[in-house]
């Protein structure tokens, strides 16, 4: 299979203020086929963000590439030199993030910070650049585009300037797009749309999307297939309708059952939600064995000595656990 | 019958900012006209999005904005002639973010026991018992009490912001997005410690929150907020099964569905950008993003009028069913 | 300068140590009299066994200067700084928490502190008061409040929408006791930089006013005034200003050394406290 990204092995190190090394992420592999949608699930310090920063060569001290291989369309990246990354950022792979307001130039109208996609990636002269940049926004349905052009980030709302955001990224028709929490700032009304714009670009440019979240259910409807990470490792990995139906790992059982759905209290009442006791590990204090066992039901001794290897699953699905479903 | 625990009657709360220099002053109607009651023992929840003013009206029933029409009533009596420390025993307040809601310079000790002295709980042994009982019912150690905030995790912060809004005993706490600041996983853990506790202590809620499905699994009424003005009431079921304004089922529509099942509920989704508080749009709010709005929402303002005992909706085709 | 641990609290508070015990046991360890052993014999004579640091024009012994002119700084720095920090802590504090009319009168009256040249405003103060210490003190304590009160209020507006403070308002807390124990602990940090720093500034400003004969007048030693005097010989007769020279930078470093560590101290989120 031709996957447009492959990453394999991957390991990521982070340097504490004391000199000490600790695994951030390890052993993460996934591929993404051509115009594919896979998405990343997992809750603040699972590794998901930095997992992504990596496949964009933006890993920064303390954080390291400890291992493994990312190979984007038959070329390993991993170790590119800058220039070869700057060449790919913007060009082939693109990311947007959750704050819009910090990763927009302030001080620059947003037409001219889309139109710098194409005269950088493009060689095009900037009075072209700007009316492509025009035509960008208007394919991100941001109204009265010829007007916008000239305003700067502040003067925009959230959900524009995350549209804004997209049209920066999606301007040279790169192949891989990473959304990390694109929506989680802004509100709920909004999140749909952005979200359904992102999956109808990308759809009709052909790009493929990796998208990042919290939010299983956000994940699992806009994306094929999902991966769960819990500290620093995926944990389980499904088609998105299986994923919810039948989550096979106690962590992703955990998620999909402790949250309220609209609904279920006409079904069943108001029944207790199902907590996952304790809390997230700290990167420092990663728990040995399998990561999750302090807070897993299910957990036995050997659970606690040793961490899981990946059990395949229907369907590609992988599942990491002594005692998965 | 007796009086509800809160009532509030056509409560409109004003801003005005700007000035000469910055064009012009104007108004900012956080607030505007806003009637709803919460009864003893009730959890009403409060949806809406940014700038719907339900931050302001929170602020306002606790005293802390003054209205500048209508009136807020707690238990009868109106809270501009209850004094501030008699307000404090009745209405209190749990925080969205347990990072910045605790003062980092204070032991949870202090921070639980300094209010009960305030309001004059004189012997030392009572406020130590009485802080040890609260953390036990928030699921902490009472041996923890002399350590300092950040060296608990965002849960517990929460748990002990929790602890201080009912260290009074108050019978109304204001739960302003209790969960949206913390980890998914252990969000749960928090929302069955308020259910729990409001039923250990018979307290009240108004739960706000722009997550419908934790609104739905607690609220037993619900009043939906767009652009300071109330558009839809009524009860938890009702709103989420029937709900009659279009902007209420744009919020339903669109949560993302991970089983792609039908519901009952056709979808509809808003369209556009939340307008700005400060120049709201004429007439009804929310037609500018309407998928049902005609010639009349744009001059007349919809009245939140009866569709069925006890719900009420604000849109001229409040009759419509999908 | 960032120094690991309590390395910045035990360096500067031992400079500042030193520099406190000189001036208190100044009558102890100095040499001679600082202002009646003058012999023109012995001006200007480099530094050696029989004079540490050296004499000056008149003949009297630098180091014996050194120690007594501690005292003069140290108070002016000091005692002008603490009436200085009450004076802009109380209006910044009131200020940014009440806001409205009394946050602009106070604004206003920052402005016009930071528009007029502080010597200028001290020289005045001092005019009316007449020369001396006490004087000196009111003066420079009465004109340098404005930097403490602009930071103090900015930290407060930025507070004041903390949860907590929210918080205490709604359990009831008066205003003053929020201002005291819940706003101005968290603020504290930043405000024991400034001073410190203050109080160099202000030993440096006595030197100013002492050289314009407004501070303290000859013969009577002071710091900066010693350092005044030697202006025009500092090529020729060196000592005359490397040693109070030194003796101001190590003791002004001293008090920013030890106001980073008290304010490492101070916060309990930092990593330099014991827990």
């Amino acid at each position: 299979m031709n996957a447009l990204l492959r990453v394999e092995d991957l390991r990521l190190a982070l340097t504490d203020s004391d000199g000490r090394r600790h695994d951030a992420v390890e052993n993460v592999s996934f591929e993404i086929a051509r115009g594919d949608a896979f998405g990343l699930v997992g809750e603040s310090g699972c590794g998901k963000s930095i997992t992504a920063l990596s496949i964009m060569g933006l890993l920064r001290r303390p954080l390291s590439l400890a291992g493994g291989r990312i190979v984007l369309d038959g070329e390993e990246i991993q170790d590119a030199p800058a220039a070869r990354w700057r060449e790919l950022r913007g060009g082939k792979i693109a990311m947007i993030f959750q704050e819009p307001m910090t990763a927009l130039n302030p001080l620059s109208p947003v037409g001219r910070q889309i139109a710098e996609m194409f005269v950088l990636h493009q060689g095009a002269s900037w009075n072209e650049a700007m009316d492509r940049a025009e035509e960008a926004l208007r394919q991100v349905r941001v109204p009265s585009p010829e007007r916008r052009i000239r305003d700067y980030p502040h003067q925009l709302s959230g959900g524009m300037r995350q549209r804004v955001m997209i049209a920066i990224a999606l301007a040279c028709s790169p192949e891989l797009l990473i959304a990390d929490e694109p929506t989680t700032a802004l509100d709920v009304t909004v999140q749909a749309e952005i979200v359904d714009l992102m999956a109808e670009l990308c759809a009709a440019k052909g790009t493929a999307i990796l998208m990042i979240s919290h939010d299983l259910g956000l994940v699992a409807n806009m994306c094929r297939r999902v991966a769960v990470m819990y500290a620093g490792r995926i944990v389980e990995a499904q088609p998105s309708d299986a994923i919810f139906a039948t989550p096979r790992h106690p962590y992703t059982q955990g998620l999909v059952n402790s949250l309220p759905r609209l609904g279920e209290r006409a079904q069943r009442g108001q029944q207790r939600l199902r907590e996952i006791a304790g809390v997230v590990p700290s990167i420092q204090a990663y728990p040995a064995g399998c990561r999750f066992n302090p807070r897993c039901a299910s957990a036995t001794e050997i659970c606690r000595l040793e961490a899981p290897e990946a059990t395949p699953l229907p369907a590609d699905g992988i599942v990491r656990c002594f005692h998965h479903a | 019958m007796p009086d509800p625990l809160l009532k509030l009657d056509d409560l409109a709360v004003h801003f005005t900012v700007g000035g000469a220099l910055s064009g012009g002053v104007r108004t900012l109607k956080a607030v505007d006209g806003v009637s709803l009651e919460v009864k003893q023992g009730e959890c009403l929840g409060l949806v809406g999005e940014s700038g719907c003013g339900k931050s302001t009206l929170a602020l306002s029933i606790m005293g802390l904005v003054p209205p500048t029409r209508g009136a807020i009533a707690l238990d009868g009596q109106d809270v501009a002639r209850r004094d501030r420390l008699q307000t404090a025993r009745t209405v209190q307040m749990v925080f969205q973010d347990p990072y910045a809601s605790l003062n980092p310079r204070q032991t949870v000790r202090r921070t639980l026991a300094d209010p009960l002295r305030i309001h004059g709980v004189g012997d030392k042994h009572e406020v130590a018992a009485r802080v040890a009982d609260m953390m036990e019912k928030v699921g902490l150690r009472p041996e923890h009490a002399d350590r300092y905030p950040h060296e608990f995790s965002g849960g517990q912060r929460q748990r002990i912001g929790i602890a201080r809004a009912l260290i009074l005993r108050p019978k109304l706490v204001i739960c302003d997005e209790p969960v949206s600041a913390l980890d998914v996983s252990i969000r749960a853990q928090i929302i069955n410690l308020l259910l729990d506790l409001k039923e250990q202590m018979g307290l009240s809620y108004i739960m706000i929150s722009h997550d419908l499905g934790v609104v739905e699994h607690v609220s037993d009424r619900v009043a939906v907020m767009y652009l300071g003005r109330i558009v839809e009431q009524g009860g938890w079921q009702e709103i989420f099964e029937d709900p009659r304004h279009p902007y209420t089922r744009a919020l339903i529509a669109a949560i993302p569905d991970p089983f792609r099942r039908n519901t009952a509920v056709t979808r509809q989704k808003a369209r556009g950008e939340i307008a700005s508080a400060l120049n709201p749009p004429s007439g009804c709010h929310f037609h500018p993003r309407c998928p049902l709005k005609a010639e009349r929402c744009a001059s007349e303002v919809p009245a939140l009028e009866a569709v069925a005992a006890g719900h009420r909706a604000a849109c001229h085709f409040r009759e419509r069913t999908n | 300068m960032k120094l690991k641990g309590g390395t910045s609290l035990w360096i500067g508070g031992g400079l500042v140590f030193i520099a406190i015990a000189a001036a208190l046991a100044a009558p102890l360890i100095a040499l001679t009299d600082p202002v009646l052993d003058a012999n023109l014999m012995n001006a200007e004579i480099p530094p050696g066994w029989d004079f540490p640091f050296g004499t000056d024009a008149q003949g009297r012994d630098i180091y014996s200067r050194i120690v007594y002119g501690a005292r003069v700084s140290l108070t002016v720095g000091i005692a002008s700084q603490i009436l200085n920090s009450l004076i802009g802590v109380t209006l910044g504090l009131t200020a940014g928490y009440w806001g409205g009319w009394w946050d602009d009168l106070v604004s206003g009256l920052t402005n016009l502190m930071l528009a007029i040249p502080s010597l200028v405003f001290a020289l005045a103060i001092m005019a009316i008061l007449g020369p001396g210490l006490v004087s000196l003190v009111i003066a420079l304590g009465l004109t340098s409040w404005s930097y403490s009160c602009r930071i103090t209020r900015a930290q407060v507006l930025s507070l004041k929408s903390q949860g907590y403070v929210q918080a205490a308002q709604v359990l009831g807390y008066g205003d003053l006791r929020i201002m005291f124990t819940q706003v101005l602990p968290n603020i504290l940090g930043p405000l024991i930089v400034i001073a410190t720093l203050g109080m160099g500034g202000a030993i440096l400003a006595e030197a100013a006013l002492s050289f314009l004969g407004l501070g303290i007048r000859p013969p009577f030693p002071s710091w900066g005034s010693m350092l005044s005097e030697a202006r025009d010989q500092i090529r020729t007769v060196p000592w005359l200003s490397v040693f109070p020279g030194l003796a101001i930078f190590l003791t002004v470093l001293g008090l920013n050394l030890l106001g980073d560590g008290l304010r490492d101290i101070l916060d309990p989120q930092s990593t330099s406290r014991r827990a």
